[in-house]
This record gives C-alpha cells, structure tokens and sequence, in this order.
C-alpha cells in the first residue's frame, strides 16, 4: 500500500501534464486530491505497520545482470519521514493555492519532486534509492528557476551544483562498495551484514556522509540552503525545508552510516583533541548549530532569518545522528519530522502570507506596516511557529531538541552545552524577526526620536526624521498600513494543519516515538550504542 | 488515595480551558473572556482549597503527607519518561496562594483593563498563565515543571509585551524572556545530567524518584571531574534556572524592566507567583541541595551559594531601589531584594522559612502593586513619584490599603505578616554556622527597605499634588534619566480631571490583600510555627515562652529597631517638610550626590551587559555573517572559477586541436541533427504531455508486471 504513494504522486503529476494549461482550479483540485491521497495511504500504511520492524512493500528483480532490484520496504523511520511528506505536501499546494503561473506545470514538477521523495525513504535498493534522489534534484531545479524570486537562477544553479556533487560522492562511495563486496547485491540489509575492512570504512564513510549531509545543510556546505530557500517559490522552499533537507539526513543514516559504521571509530590518532569522523562531524553540526542561528540574528531578508534558522535546526538531528545512542537517534528522527513541520509553517508565513501581499520581505519595511493590525491571522501563525521553532514545551521541537541534547549529553557534554547556546540564540533571533515583521508600530507613533535604544534590543530603535513626516497620523489610524488582501481559507486550513501536527506530536511523542524505537532495534542498527540513554 | 488527588489536575487544566475558549472568541466579547478567567480561577481555587484541606487533615506528626500520581509519557531507548502531580504541603500551599492571589488579581483587571481594546486577549493570557503556574506548583516531574517554567516564561513575554506599540515594552519583553532562558539553558543542562544521572526525572515514585534516598544516595557520592558531588554540581545548575527566573544577581536586571507591562501583570506575575516560581524550585528540590537528611542545615556547598546569592541580591536591590524615581520600578527592586530574602531563608533556615516569607510576600507585595496601579489609574498614567504627592486626600482606600502593605513590607513589628517572616530569615541566618555576612547584609537591609518605602510613600500620598495636569509630564521629559525609558503616551486627549480614587472592583481586592497581610503573620510566628510544622510535617505548639528566648527575642529587638530607623531616616529626609516641586533633586541628591546618581543609574549594570553580551554577540552574528557571505561564497566562487578556467583550457584544446579534422565529419551528422530538431519545437507543453503519456505507460506497464510475478 506504501508503494502506491510513489506511484500516486507520479500519476497525478502525469495527470496534469495532459490537462489543459487554462484550467487553474483544475490543476489546483487534482493536485491537492494526489497529496489527500498520498496522505491517506501513508497513515494508513503506517497503522497497517504497526508492528514496526523492517518490512517489504514489493521486491522484484530490475537489472538482473548487475543485481539490481526494485526493492521498496519500509522501517519506523521511513515511515516517519513518508507521513511527514505527505503532510508538508498538502500545506505546501494550500499555500501556493494562489500560483496563477503555469499553474499546472508548477503542481506536475511539485508532485514529481513528492512522488521522488516518497521514493527515496522507501527504497532498500541503494541503486534504486539513488535515482530517486537524482530525481529529486531535477523539479527542484526548475521549480526555483521558473517561479522563484530574488536571484532565482543564481539560487537554483547553486541548489543543483552542491546536490550533485553530494551524489558525485555518494556514487563514487557506492560504487566502490559494490564492488568490494562483489556480492552483485545492492541490497542494503546485504550490504550493510558485509563486513567492509576497516580501512575502507574510514574513507568511505566520510565521503558518503558528506555527500548526503551537504543536502542536510551540514557546516560549512550549508551556504546552498539560504539562497536556494529564498530564491524558492514558497512550496518549494517548504518542501525544501521541510522535506528535501531530510533526504540528505535521512541518508547519512540510512546509506553512510548503515553501511559503514566503523567508519565512525577512532582514527587511532588524535589531531586537535579530534580522534574520529564522528568526533569531526558532530563538531561541524554543534558550529551549525550556533553559526546559523547567529546569522539569522542580523539578516534584514526575513526569509533569510528561517534560511538560517534550517541550518541551525538541521544542526540537531545531525548533532542527534552523530551521538549514536537511541535517545540521540530517535531525537534526530523527531527534530527531522519537527523541523519539516515547524519549517514549512514559517516558510508558509513568510512566503506566502506576508511576502505574496506587501511584496517585500526587508524586515525594516515591514517594521513600518503593522502587520499585526493587517494580517491578525498571519501574525498569530508566525507567534505560533517562532515559539514552536524555539523549543517550546508543548511542541514537537521541545520534545526533539530534548531528546538530541539528552543524548549529546552522554556522547559529548561540551557539545550539549554549547547547542543549548544555539537555542539560545534561537530564541534571539525569533523574537527579532517576530517584534520587527509583526509588531511594531509606524515610526511616528513614538515620540522617542532620541531615546536610546532600550538595553538589550539588538536593533536600534532610531528612527529619521524624514520617516516621521512621510507618516505623521499616528497610531490606530487606518491610514497608517496599506489594505492587504485577508488571509485566504486555504491558507488558514494549512497552518492549522502544520500547528496540530506539531502540537500533537509535541504533547504525545508516542505516536512517532512507537515507530522509531522499535525500528532501532532491526539489525540494521547493531552498531548502535547500547544502553546508552537509559 | 482520595479523589481530589486522582482530579488534582483539574486546578490547572480548568484556566487551560478557559484560555483556550477565550482565545477563540471575538475581540468584543469581553464579558465572556473576563469570566471565563475568574470563572475557572474561583473553580480552581475552590479545588485547591479542597486539596489544601485534605492535605492539613492528613498531616499529623511526624510524618508527611505526600501523594502522586504519575503516568508514562514517552519512551526514550529502553526506558519510560513520566511525568505526574502531587499533592504535600508545599504544593497545597501553593496551590491556594496562586489561586487566591490569582483570582483577586483577576477581578482587579477588570477595572484596570477596561478601556483597552484587547481586553479579551488579555484575559486569555492571563488564563493561560494561571493554568501554567498552577502546573508548575503540583507537578511531580522536573520536567513536567521545567515545560510548566518554560510556559510561565512565554506567558510572562506576552504580558509584558502587551502594550507592544511601546518601543520599552516591546523591548523588555525581549530582555525579560532572553535573561531568564539564560538560566533556564543552565536548567535544562542540570535537568539532563540528573536525568543521565539517576535515570527519571520524577520527584517521588515510591523509593525510585530522583529525591528520594536511593538516588540521593548515589548523586551525592558520585564526583564529577569538577572534584565536586553529582548531586552539588545538578543543583547549582538548577539554581541558575532559579536565579533567572526569581531576578537574583547578577540576571536580576530583566524584573524592573518588566514593570512595562500592565499593572495587574505586574502584581501577579512580577511580583506574586512567576518569580517566586524560582524560590519554590529550589524548596521542591531541597532534598537535592541540602543531601544529608538529618544533617546540620547550610551544610552543602550550594546551600551556600543560594544563600550567598540571596543575602548579596537583598542588600544590593535594596540599595538601588532607595534612588529611584518610577512607582513601580521602586517596587521591582524591592521584589528582587525580598526574592533575596527567600533565598537567604532557604539557605540558612530550610524550606519553612525561605516558603514562609514567599506566601507573605505575596500577599503584601500584590497589594502594593495593585496600590500602585491604582495609583497610576487615578492619576492618568502618572508613574514617577516625584510627581505625585498629596493621594492621601484623593485616594483614601488605595492609601490606608498601600500604608498596610509598606509595614507589613517593611516589617512593621508584631502586627504585620513581614515582620514574622522576615524575623524568622533573619533569625535563622543569624545563628547560621557559615558566616555572619548574610545576616547583617540582611539587618542593613531591613534598614533600607523601610527606608525606601517611607520614602515612597511621603512621595505619593503626603505634601502637595504635584500633578501636572494636561500638558506634557516630567516623566516624559525626563525619560533619558531613566536610561532609556521613553515616554508615555496619554490615552485621552481630552484635559484630564484630577486624581480620583478606584472603583469598587479595585477597591475590594485591595482590602482582601490587606487584611491577608496583616493574618497571615500569625500563623508562623515563633509562639505558634503553625505554618513551619505544616510544611515540615510537625504539629505545632502554642509556646508564647518561646517569643521571650533571648536570641529570638534579640533579633526581633533588633530587626524592629532598624525599621524604626528606616522609618525615621524617611521621615527625616522627605516627611518634616514638604517637598519643593517636581523639578526640585531629591533632598538625599544634596547628600551624596556621586552615590545618589551611581543607585539611580542601578550601578550601570545594564549598560555594561549591554556592552559586553549584547555586543559581543551582535559581533559573532555579524563575523559569522560575514563569513558566509564573503568565505564560504567566496570559495564555492573560487573553485567555479577555477573549474571554469579549466573548461575554457579544454575548450580551448578541443577547438585549436581537435575541431578542425572533426569539423569535415561533422557536417553530415549536422544535416541528420537538423532533422531531429523538429521533434524539438520548443515547446513545453508538449514535452510534457510526451512525458506524462510515457510515464503512464511505465506505470500501467509496471502495475501489468507487479501483477504477472
């Protein structure tokens, strides 16, 4: 039942190709009835799974000569990652609800990049795993250059350069172990039971976890994910955050580190105080932690602030990945389903909800809009997902940071602390973009032109006089923002949507949780640490 | 087990519900919102009071009466994190401060708040944060009360922010929120070592919870690398979390700042329940802090800490609060100082003493506040006292009500709550085993708080009324003075009318407070320590020997003399002449004036966090910027170079070296290309329904396979 969520992406998107490119409501309804269903089979192909474990969906044999298959099967964790899919798939078509561009163009590349992605966390054919990713690349490609914004060709060229030369490492590392192993198997379960030499791990490993974490945003080959964030329409740059980072997360886990576990032992060497690949790694994930939750403290592009702040959440589940106990690890798969929802509502907010009406997304122009009297349901969303994206108790985030830093806390103490310095910062950085977009009042209510700035704030309060004169009415004035378009009912259907999902998952984990413990204990998972956590 | 136990969750989820209800409803259904909030806050408190009874039936002595309730929550590897509530005296106490104090507040805002338009939001908030506080206070789970923590903090953001036109309160919410999440990263730090430390989180789970004997057992004599125990190591960091949230030194700066926010918010969350949220803490996990049941009092190493902090922060707040000039900021650093005080008692005398003065604090400092509010509501938002003056005569109530709370703050000898509590901190930290600096940091400040609020008051309610009416306040020209507090905006235009006093729903909760302040002195004091064998699980003896001991008798000499002094000092300094004008510097200026302006300016500890945090890290976000603009960009711009400047070398090669014997061969292969080139029109379109066609062939085509093997 599983499989079908490929084979229904790729179909509606088939679908659309042979509609007529005037019908708008169309292309609009069959694509959102492709997501409805890809979402209707995901939970209930996870129900079915209940009994968790590793699972076949369909097995056949593709290129016989070469051992080949056509291998689709499904763990907790895929199944995690698919029903996040299918969510962050349906808010992202009802926030591009308004895309009157070739409309129906946009929904088949949007479903093509879907149906890749259901592909990619369901495949156990690394073969047939990698052309899924490829296939991920393409849409995505086009999907910025065409309906993208701010320096789209730039931001797409970018995004597809850094993800090819990830899979240009990942080829050359699955290639190699191919043949070594010389079983004419790409099976994973199979490969990952070969006992590569440990020498071979230790160059394998890096090289294929680089590849896949660039797509991860790991420090410092993150610089893609900003750019390619905002120059991306906002479905796109949801389905960007949301669930094309966990492509490249999913597959440090599921390809690099499965197969080449002792790749993470130590060198036998120490240079720095750093002993191993997992030593290296998790510092360059604690630095993204920090580094970009900084830099999203002095963007003036709001959607640069949430570009940054991917970078910094993906710190997290690569930080959770790189403890290699169960709390870290099942934290890591938490933060991955938290960030893609928390993440695409803030996307969905910029975006959409605010960029789409005042066509501007320089914080300092908005500071002058009162958006919070304008847009009062945009405004209570973003309040929403800043406090979600923060680690609120109550959200999923809480839940998932807690759980990565817990395991962090076993792994590498100084590290805990210094992420616990990136929530920080978190927190910074949310509450500016927050009090600058949404509220504050027009300069000239404030009769405070020479006060100093209040202790604290990391933006100046000065205003130019000349900025006072162009709006002299004053506060409550109705003069004093321009008319917005009202919020939309699409619109208010996916952040309700995004905010129950987080909500649910932040009061009872369980629901993921059930899925993703059980499925550490497969086989897959031997080299994972045991007992640590308890 | 009885049943308010099973339903103790009730009382927090009750206000939960209400918020919940109120945060759907329209902008203009204010009746509704305001008593959905009392509403369930009365139900709430009516439960608490139930809980509060069953637990005083229950506690006889010698042992305490303690029940929990947990359940799972989630699994992480192979174990379970739970969470759950309980019921013992110090939750039931608090259950029934929190209610009470709540709810008098709750009515209370509905005069103050009237003429604001988000009225409805504010009462939402209001909920939201009674039901968090009220979580915090009976969860059996350092997590449960960190989530809990955490809430109140988020509350507490949105109430200071309220008035977030206000460039002051928008920024202090910041500041507020940022500063305590200081602490409470150190929290969570603590919360996840004790966690890897003992394995659960719970507080009491009959023998296996963190606080009990078995794990205490093991955190104490477990070291770290610190060369100090497991269990002193988890403590100070919890203490952080403490120090954060209860405006300790030196993250104290945030709770003046909060005084931006409405008044009301002020009174509950400032000053009553949220940052005592943090003295509780500490008494929840006093077992942790002081490890050696049965041992001698203040013997662990950060039992001292606490103590130290809190002798340091009520001598230093005390200090700054004599310069000030706002109504309600003279009365945040008084709340810093009394948090002090708490600390001070939890250190040297134990939970009793330190939850002792907490629940007087409340009472007597809401009731100030409320004071104040009524103050600054009868007076069109006049905040700074120097022009005020003469409320007496205006204000009657606010007046008799706001003088009950100065004594009972200062400690007003044997009629008022402050006295008996203060007495007991200062008594306990006088025959302290450490050192006797905390004790007389705490006399001196004793002396300066009755200093300061003699001061105070002479300022509002005695001389003439300086109000000055329908033109541009002194506050609003002295904004700079106080160090970038801008000025307030009038809410009518029209020109106001002079001070008058509050409405009777302001009035009635002032007068319940007052009445509390003076009652509950006489529940703990040292002839009747009703309240310290409630908490402790011992029944009290009425002793009046006991008042005539002499070193108990010696403190209370003492303590009573220093209030006399303060009060003296203020009536000497502001009360035997009437003070000159608003514009006139304050006759302790003509002192000293260097120290005057070194306290009004509160030692210019927020300029230099401004400096060194702030700045430091706007410079790491900036260098960070900066590197990822120019470095990182700089060297993918780098190898694109590089690789382009080979392509343009191979090109080069390919062109010069190949190309021309090639170019012959090719021009039959052009001819073919050029009829292949109108398959390839251009047109989108048509590529992709080419494309979707062929792609439904490879499904059907595939779907017949699947079907066949």
């Amino acid at each position: 039942m599983l499989a079908w969520t490929i084979y229904t992406s790729f179909l509606g998107a088939a679908v659309l190709t042979l509609l007529p490119a005037k019908n708008i409501r169309a292309a609009r309804s069959v694509a959102l009835i492709t997501a409805l269903v890809g979402l209707a089979l995901a939970i209930s192909g996870t129900l079915a799974a209940k009994s968790a474990g590793l699972h076949t969906i369909t097995r056949l044999k593709w290129i016989p000569a070469l051992g080949i298959e056509y291998h689709l099967a499904a763990d907790g964790i895929s199944l995690v990652l698919v029903v996040l899919t299918s969510i962050a798939a349906i808010a992202g078509i009802l926030f591009s609800w308004n895309v009157e561009h070739r409309t129906k163009e946009f929904f088949a590349l949007y479903l093509l990049l879907i149906g890749a992605v259901y592909g990619v966390f369901l495949s156990f054919d690394l073969f047939l795993l990698f052309v899924f990713y490829e296939l991920a690349i393409i849409p995505k490609y086009f999907l910025i250059a065409i309906w993208g914004s701010t320096r789209k060709e730039y931001g797409a060229m970018k995004l597809a350069l850094y993800s090819f030369v990830g899979s240009a490492m990942v080829l050359i590392g699955l290639v190699a172990a191919y043949a070594l192993a010389g079983a004419k198997t790409m099976d994973l379960s199979a490969l990952a039971r070969f006992p590569f030499p440990q020498s071979f791990q230790m160059w394998a490993f890096p090289l294929v976890f680089v590849g896949f974490a660039i797509l991860a945003g790991l420090w410092p080959f993150h610089t893609w994910a900003p750019t390619g964030h905002v120059a991306a329409p906002t479905a796109a740059s949801m389905l960007l955050a949301g669930v094309v980072m966990k492509l490249g997360a999913y597959g440090c886990l599921r390809v690099a580190m499965t197969l080449f576990p002792h790749g993470m032992e130590p060198w036998g060497f120490n240079i720095l105080g750093f002993g191993s690949w997992r030593d290296v790694f998790s510092l360059l994930a604690v630095i993204g932690i920090v580094y970009g939750a900084m830099v999203a403290l002095v963007q003036k592009d709001f959607k640069f602030v949430i570009g940054y702040s991917s970078v910094s959440h993906m710190g997290f589940v690569l930080l959770g990945l790189m403890t290699l106990n169960a709390t870290g690890l099942s934290g890591a798969v938490l933060q991955m389903f938290s960030h893609g929802i928390i993440a695409g509502l803030l996307f969905a907010v910029v975006g959409r909800m605010v960029y789409d009406r005042t066509h501007t997304r320089q914080l300092d122009d908005l500071e002058q809009m009162s958006l919070n009297r304008a847009l009062p349901f945009a405004a209570i969303t973003f309040t929403v997902a800043s406090v979600a994206a923060m680690g609120m108790p109550g959200f999923s985030g809480f839940v998932a940071e807690l759980q990565v830093v817990a395991g962090a806390w076993h792994a590498f103490p100084t590290f805990a602390v210094l992420s616990g310095v990136g929530i920080l910062v978190g927190v910074a950085y949310a509450l500016r973009a927050l009090q600058k977009a949404f509220y504050s009042e027009p300069a000239a209510t404030t009769t405070g032109a020479g006060v100093s700035p209040a202790p604290f704030s990391t933006t100046t309060h000065s205003f130019t006089a000349e900025k006072v004169r162009t709006d002299p009415k004053g506060v409550g004035t109705p003069h004093a923002f321009p008319k917005l378009e009202p919020i939309s009912v699409p619109e208010r259907i996916g952040a309700v949507l995004l905010i129950g999902a987080s909500l649910v998952i932040g009061l009872y984990p369980r629901v993921l949780l059930d899925l993703i413990i059980p499925s550490l204990n497969t086989p897959l998972f031997h080299w994972l640490g045991k007992g640590a956590g308890s | 087990m009885s049943v308010i136990v099973h339903y103790l969750w009730l009382i927090p989820v009750l206000p939960l519900l209400a918020a919940g209800l109120s945060a759907l409803a329209k902008q203009r259904q204010r009746v509704f919102a305001a008593s959905l909030a009392i509403g369930s806050m009365a139900l709430s408190l009516l439960l608490s009071c139930w809980a509060f009874g069953l637990t005083l039936s229950q506690s006889g002595a010698g042992h305490l009466y303690r029940q929990v309730v947990n359940f799972r929550w989630f699994q992480i590897g192979d174990t379970w994190v739970k969470l759950g509530w309980m019921l013992d005296p110090l939750a039931a106490v608090m259950l029934v401060m929190v209610s009470l104090v709540g709810l008098l507040i709750f009515i209370y805002s509905v005069g103050y708040m009237r003429d604001d338009e988000n009225f409805t939001r504010f009462f939402c908030f209001l909920s939201l944060f009674g039901a968090a506080m009220l979580g915090l206070v009976i969860s059996n789970s350092l997590l449960l009360l960190f989530i809990c923590w955490e809430l109140v903090g988020l509350t507490s953001y949105l109430l200071i922010g309220f008035w977030y036109h206000k460039p002051a309160a928008a920024a202090a919410a910041k500041k507020a929120f940022m500063t305590t999440r200081i602490g409470d990263l150190a929290f969570l730090l603590g919360m996840v070592w004790l966690y890897s430390a003992t394995g659960t989180l719970l507080f009491y789970d009959s023998g296996k919870g963190c606080l009990e004997t078995d794990a205490l057992i093991n955190l104490v004599t477990q070291s770290t690398s610190l060369g100090i125990a497991a269990s002193t190591g988890i403590s100070l960091l919890i203490f952080c979390g403490a120090i954060g949230k209860s405006g300790q030194v030196p993250l104290h700066v945030w709770l003046p700042d909060a005084m931006e926010g409405p008044t009301p918010v002020s009174a509950l969350i400032h000053a009553a329940t949220m940052v005592a949220a943090g003295v509780f803490l500490i008494a929840r996990v006093y077992p942790l802090m002081a490890p050696l049941p049965g041992g001698p009092l203040g013997s662990g190493a950060a039992l001292k800490v606490v103590t130290w902090v809190g002798a340091i922060t009520a001598f230093f707040a005390a200090t700054i609060a004599v310069a000030q000039s706002d109504i309600k900021r003279i009365l945040a650093y008084s709340t810093v100082s009394q948090l002090g005080y708490m600390m001070l008692g939890l250190g040297v005398g134990g939970v009793a003493v330190g939850m002792f003065h907490l629940i007087t604090h409340a009472f007597f400092k809401s009731l100030l506040f409320l004071g104040a509010g009524s103050v600054i509501h009868g007076c069109h938002e006049e905040q700074d006292i120097r022009c005020l003056g003469g409320l007496r005569k205006y204000m009657p109530i606010t007046f008799a009500t706001y003088a009950v709370g100065t004594l009972a703050l200062c400690g007003f000898p044997l009629l008022f709550s402050g006295f008996w509590s203060k007495d007991d901190i200062l008594h306990s930290a006088r025959v302290w085993n450490g050192s006797h600096w905390p004790f007389y940091l705490g006399v001196a400040g004793a002396l300066l708080t009755a200093f300061y609020m003699t001061r105070q008051v002479y300022y509002v309610f005695f001389g003439s009324c300086r109000l000055a009416l329908g033109q541009t306040t002194a506050s609003e020209q002295r904004t700079v003075e106080h160090a970038g507090l801008p000025a307030r905006r009038h809410p009518h235009d029209e020109l106001p009318p002079g001070p008058r006093e509050s409405g009777r729903v302001m009035a009635v909760p002032l007068i319940l407070l007052a009445s509390f302040s003076i009652l509950l002195g006489f529940l703990g004091t040292p002839a009747w320590p009703w309240f310290q064998g409630f908490l402790t699980g011992s029944r009290p003896v009425l002793a009046f020997g006991s008042l005539l001991e002499p070193a108990i008798l010696g403190t209370m000499a003492l303590s009573t003399l220093m209030v006399f002094l303060g009060i003296a000092l203020g009536y000497w300094f502001y009360g035997r002449r009437a003070l000159a004008g608003a514009q006139a510097p304050d006759p302790l200026e003509h002192v000293q004036a260097d120290i005057f302006v070194l306290l009004r300016r509160k030692y210019y500890v927020d300029e230099a966090y401004n400096w060194a945090v702030v700045g430091l890290n706007a410079w790491c976000a900036k260098a960070s910027d900066w590197l990822d603009q120019h470095i990182w960009s700089g060297l993918v711009q780098a190898l694109v170079f590089v690789v382009t400047g080979l392509s343009w070398l191979n090109r080069f090669v390919d062109e010069v070296l190949f190309n021309r014997g090639f170019d012959g061969g090719c021009g039959g292969l052009t001819q073919g290309g050029s009829l292949m080139s109108k398959l390839q029109g251009g047109r989108v379109q048509r590529y992709l329904r080419l494309a979707g066609i062929g792609v439904v062939l490879l499904v059907l085509l595939l779907v017949w396979g699947c079907r066949a093997s």
